[in-house]
């Protein structure tokens, strides 16, 4: 019996049995318990709630929900809200971010001032708060009739944004599609260095092909843009952001760019010195070094802690509820409060975020391996 | 004879100090007139509204909203409801004393000589067990005040400090368990992180305030309060987690080798040898979860508690004060920058001094 105890390949085993046991009886006490409070509140268990009919309205939904869907159709309408909001902000938080950093290094010390100041007051208040106050700021606008405009094409009101969008329909929107697609095959099997074709002139002519597919196909008689007009006591045309969406869009664009500007910053100054001056020694213009040297070499350092800052970011537009956005936990939660399906909404949501994180994870890692130097791990 | 040849000293003076920092290329001066102008009219127009046009004292309220400038009256008139929440009036004095006492306790965790591995958790249980004490009372003629009645910035500091020093420990067992040599153990600790890590913040605490209560028994639910800074102490311990097994990778594995031909137990290993050395590699990225952490307090207001995010809402939702919610966004924003501007030029000082250190 000693020898059994001394032995340390029967210790190994008999911790780690003790560890799943304890963690296995752990869950099964929950769900015991679980069960029997939840039966003692008299509501029912499983996912049969997903076919039923909501009965409250989604305030901004992309797809067309009402009081009268079915909880399936309005959970998947509050995904589409967070992944709205959220892409919308990875995309400009990216483009303000970027600009950021060329400001913070420059030689110019006044640009390096304004970036340096924007960075630390917007990395350093919380994000709620930011949020809380572009929602004021906008909610506090005077009403539709004494818009502020923008030459009389964007107008901002207590309503919220409005914006010209180019009139779109499901026709080209397809048509877009079949251009994205077109524009990849056509620049896969371009062979560039063979043909002497450069990579502007092929998205030039891609984009070409593209637009003259958008003015053959679309509809005669529909404005290629749409401009809103304040018709009575509400605008028409165009495209409106309501004040909720606009506010987390603003509060986490502003907050998300400091942060990622100070990333992209942290890869640009991490491209060895020698490596530029090396390039310029081998006659390369200012051009080909930053193309071939600094911004390939810079992405790779970078990479990483950007895929970490998306999926916060892409986390973070949970604050959106703080406001009544609608996003995909805001749904969630009221579907808890109206329906009493705690357990499996709450597994809905889980599950509805870990998809999201580990496809952004998923796809930066794929941008990763096929960026990194090879021969490196 | 050898002459040596010097180079020309870089010119001195302040036209070029000028032209090198602001007009070295015509693109630099272009942007150096438009940006300086910009800035000079936005510095200006602030001034204006932040000092020279804005109105201090209660007294003078009925001129809020019609002048330019900001009405700082807000803040004396909500003041206390900002910094106190809903605790008891006559109390409040013992909720600065609190916050006084783990600010200090933070402060003094901050000294370098009080960092050893018995140390800093004895002073830290000392200093929050001061906090808790003297907010809660109900002992030596102190009325008891509930923990449904803390709010304001006591209670942020409260879910800052209390996180922190339970995620603390946390965090090392996490760790410590995902680098063990068990593989089950290891495993099952990945896979707790990682599940954890890829959920929002808010989520964990809406299940914490909204779920636990129906999954364990009545005796064991303790209050909402309890229940939210445990599972935030969770959430910050999985990503200080990661932090602290990056730290104990980068100590030399000659280390561990060392201590075992020294017949140095694994628990002596650890906390003598890895954990020191884990922890000062890994400061900087210590500290950044630290602001981190103290910026997503805020997130509590939306499942009903009352810290000075939400009592700031609260002052300018009473209708009087409507109009003057830039007033206290801006207070508000000053008081979390002040906190997590301190921590991180505190930081960054600490990485300076352990760089001339070590270096």
């Amino acid at each position: 019996m000693t020898t059994l105890f001394t032995s340390q390949k029967f210790r190994r085993t008999a911790v780690q049995v003790m560890f799943v046991t304890v963690v296995v009886l752990l869950i099964l006490a929950m769900i015991i318990v679980g069960r029997t409070n939840i039966a003692d509140q008299g509501i029912a268990t499983g996912f049969g709630f997903l076919n039923q009919t909501t009965g409250w309205p989604v305030s901004f939904s992309l797809t067309d929900v009402g009081p009268r869907s079915t909880y399936t159709q309005v959970l998947f309408a509050g995904l589409l809200n967070t992944l709205l909001v959220g892409f919308m902000t990875l995309f400009f938080a990216t483009l303000l971010g970027l600009f950021l950093a060329l400001m913070r290094i420059s030689s110019n010390s006044l640009m390096k001032l304004v970036g340096t100041t924007y960075v630390e007051v917007f990395r350093n208040v919380p994000v709620i708060l930011q949020v809380f106050f572009w929602y004021a700021i906008l909610t506090h606008l005077p009403g539709p009739r004494q818009a502020y405009s923008l030459a009389d094409m964007a107008f901002f009101s207590n309503r919220g944004l409005m914006l010209p969008a180019p009139s779109l329909s499901g026709l080209d929107i397809v048509l877009f599609l079949i251009g994205c697609v077109a524009i990849g095959f056509g620049l896969k099997s371009f062979k560039f260095k063979k043909t002497g074709l450069r990579l502007p002139l092929a998205i030039l002519a891609a984009v070409a092909l593209f637009v003259v597919l958008l003015m053959t196909g679309r509809e005669a008689d529909v404005a290629l843009w749409s401009v809103p007009e304040l018709k009575g006591l509400r605008f028409v045309g165009g495209v409106s952001l309501k004040p909720e969406f606009s506010a987390l869009l603003i509060g986490l664009t502003l907050f998300g760019a400091s942060y990622i500007g100070e990333i992209i910053r942290g890869g640009l100054i991490s491209v060895d010195k020698g490596k530029l001056e090396a390039g310029s020694a081998l006659g390369m213009s200012s051009f080909q070094i930053n193309r071939y040297i600094r911004i390939p070499l810079a992405f790779r350092a970078m990479l990483p802690s950007l895929s970490n800052q998306y999926v916060w970011l892409m986390k973070g537009t949970t604050v959106g509820i703080a406001i009544g956005y609608p996003d995909y936990f805001a749904i969630v939660s009221t579907s808890i409060n109206q329906s009493g399906q705690t357990m499996e909404l709450l597994a809905l949501l889980m599950g509805g975020f870990i998809v999201v994180n580990y496809s952004i994870g998923f796809a930066m890692n794929l941008l990763n391996s096929r960026l990194k130097l090879k021969g490196r791990s | 004879m050898s002459t040596s040849v010097v180079p020309p000293l870089p010119k001195q003076g302040f036209g070029n100090w000028l032209k090198k920092h602001f007009f070295s290329t015509w693109l630099n001066s272009v942007f150096s007139v438009l940006f300086g102008a910009l800035l000079i009219w936005i510095c200006v127009k602030l001034s204006n509204w932040a000092v020279l046009d804005a109105i201090w004292s209660v007294d003078d309220k009925e001129h809020c909203g019609h002048g330019a400038g900001a009405c700082w009256a807000v803040i004396q008139d909500r003041g206390r409801l900002i910094m106190f929440g809903l605790y008891p009036y006559d109390e409040q004095w013992r909720s600065t004393l609190a916050c006084l006492v783990v600010i200090l306790t933070i402060g003094l965790s901050c000294l370098p000589s009080l960092w050893s591995i018995k140390k800093l958790p004895a002073l830290w249980v000392i200093g929050f067990g001061a906090f808790v004490l003297l907010m809660r009372g109900g002992f030596a003629g102190l009325p008891l005040v509930t923990s449904e009645q803390w709010g304001g910035l006591s209670l942020t500091i409260f879910i800052f400090s209390a996180v922190f020093v339970l995620g603390m420990p946390l965090a090392v067992v996490f760790a410590l368990a995902r680098r063990s040599s068990l593989p089950v153990i290891a495993k099952g600790a990945g896979l707790f992180i990682d599940l954890v890590r890829s959920l929002p913040l808010l989520a964990v605490l809406f299940a914490a305030a909204v779920v636990v209560p129906l999954l364990v028994p009545d005796w064991l639910e303790g209050n909402k309060l309890g229940r939210v800074v445990i599972a935030f102490a969770v959430f910050f311990a999985v990503y200080q987690a990661e932090i602290i097994r990056a730290g104990l990778q980068s100590t030399s594995q000659g280390q561990e080798e060392a201590a075992a031909a020294l017949g140095m137990p694994y628990w002596s290993l650890v906390v003598d040898i890895l954990l020191p050395q884990a922890f000062r590699n890994t400061l900087p990225s210590t500290i950044n979860q630290a602001v981190i952490t103290f910026k997503e307090t805020s997130i509590v207001t939306i499942i009903g508690f009352f810290e000075v995010m939400a009592s700031g809402n609260a002052a300018i939702g009473g209708g009087e004060w409507t109009e003057q919610f830039v007033e206290v966004y801006v207070f508000l924003a000053l008081v979390y920058f002040v906190f997590v501007f301190g921590l991180s030029r505190y930081g960054a000082w600490l990485e300076n001094r352990m760089r001339v250190g070590h270096a």
